[in-house]
């Protein structure tokens, strides 16, 4: 996904309207009119959030059925958890070299000799 | 909670309802001793990374209020990171966060070291972005990172074409 593509991603799910369409279209198809019933603002406002959401590529709108139902387009929702789990796993290297300064506090404790320095007086306050 | 399995991998959890970040790990260590690795300068470079960066320590100050700063760099590129410690306690750590390539976007990370027992800390760390744009586009950083670091599997499911 280019750089472009992402960022119109996070700008269409920064509004909690669209956040909340793209919620509810996770359980099913839904027409522009029945997107718009819970909320108290016009068809024509949430049809200006679906084209938000329609560039970004988050949702398409079929062409050919008379009310046109939005779909959600799930291979993005895979995609955000591609980079969440990306994330995850920089912390999770991130926690093993901890890992390492941990086991090594914990010798320089036991009087084990480890060969580098370190601070021994506690925290730096 | 303390019945749980251990945790030995990191987890994450992005909230859907508030700009929220919360990342759990457990390590063999004593509160204490987490702790330390988060408030002594000197250990704290040696772990926060991201891998293959080297951290420097600009400005340290580990008390409630105090400041923090530090760079990290890598082939002439280097990028700084400050905050402020607001609680400073062997049992929770409260602080603000900013990238400085994002001066605006201010970040408060709450850690709290959970002692389950046996020699094992739970770690939950918690970080309340300025906005779900912000907070999206942080959790994005680790795609960067990810390119960076050359995951190649994951890279090629992304150009498997499917998005």
């Amino acid at each position: 996904m280019s750089e472009q593509r992402l960022s119109r991603v996070f700008a269409a799910l920064a509004d909690p309207t669209r956040r909340d369409m793209v919620a509810r279209l996770a359980a099913g198809d839904a027409s522009v009119g029945e997107l718009a019933a819970p909320y108290d603002v016009s068809v024509q406002a949430v049809s200006k959030h679906l084209r938000v959401l329609e560039e970004a590529g988050l949702v398409s709108r079929s062409r050919d059925a008379q009310r046109r139902p939005v779909h959600l387009e799930a291979e993005v929702f895979d995609l955000m958890t591609k980079w969440i789990e990306r994330y995850r796993q920089a912390a999770e290297e991130r926690y093993q070299r901890l890992d390492a300064v941990l086991a090594q506090m914990q010798q320089e404790a036991d009087g084990e000799p480890t060969g580098r320095h370190t601070t021994q007086e506690g925290t730096a306050s | 909670m303390t019945t749980q399995a251990h945790r030995t991998e990191a987890t994450i959890e992005a909230d859907p309802t508030v700009p929220i970040i919360r990342i759990t790990r457990d390590f063999a260590a004593t509160p204490e001793q987490l702790f330390r690795a988060h408030t002594d300068p000197e250990l704290f470079a040696r772990w926060v990374g991201p891998d293959g960066m080297e951290t420097t320590i600009d400005q340290w100050d580990a008390t409630d209020g105090g400041r923090w700063r530090y760079v990290a760099g890598r082939d002439g590129e280097s990028y700084g990171f400050r905050g402020c410690f607001h609680t400073v306690r062997p049992d929770r750590l409260v602080q603000t966060f900013t990238f400085e390539g994002m001066p605006d976007d201010v970040a408060l990370e709450t850690l709290t070291f959970e002692d389950l027992g046996g020699g094992i800390t739970r770690l939950h760390a918690q970080s309340l972005c300025e906005s779900f744009e912000g907070r999206d586009q942080w959790l994005a950083s680790g795609m960067e990172t990810g390119v960076n670091e050359g995951y190649a599997k994951l890279d090629a499911l992304v150009a498997s074409g499917r998005v």
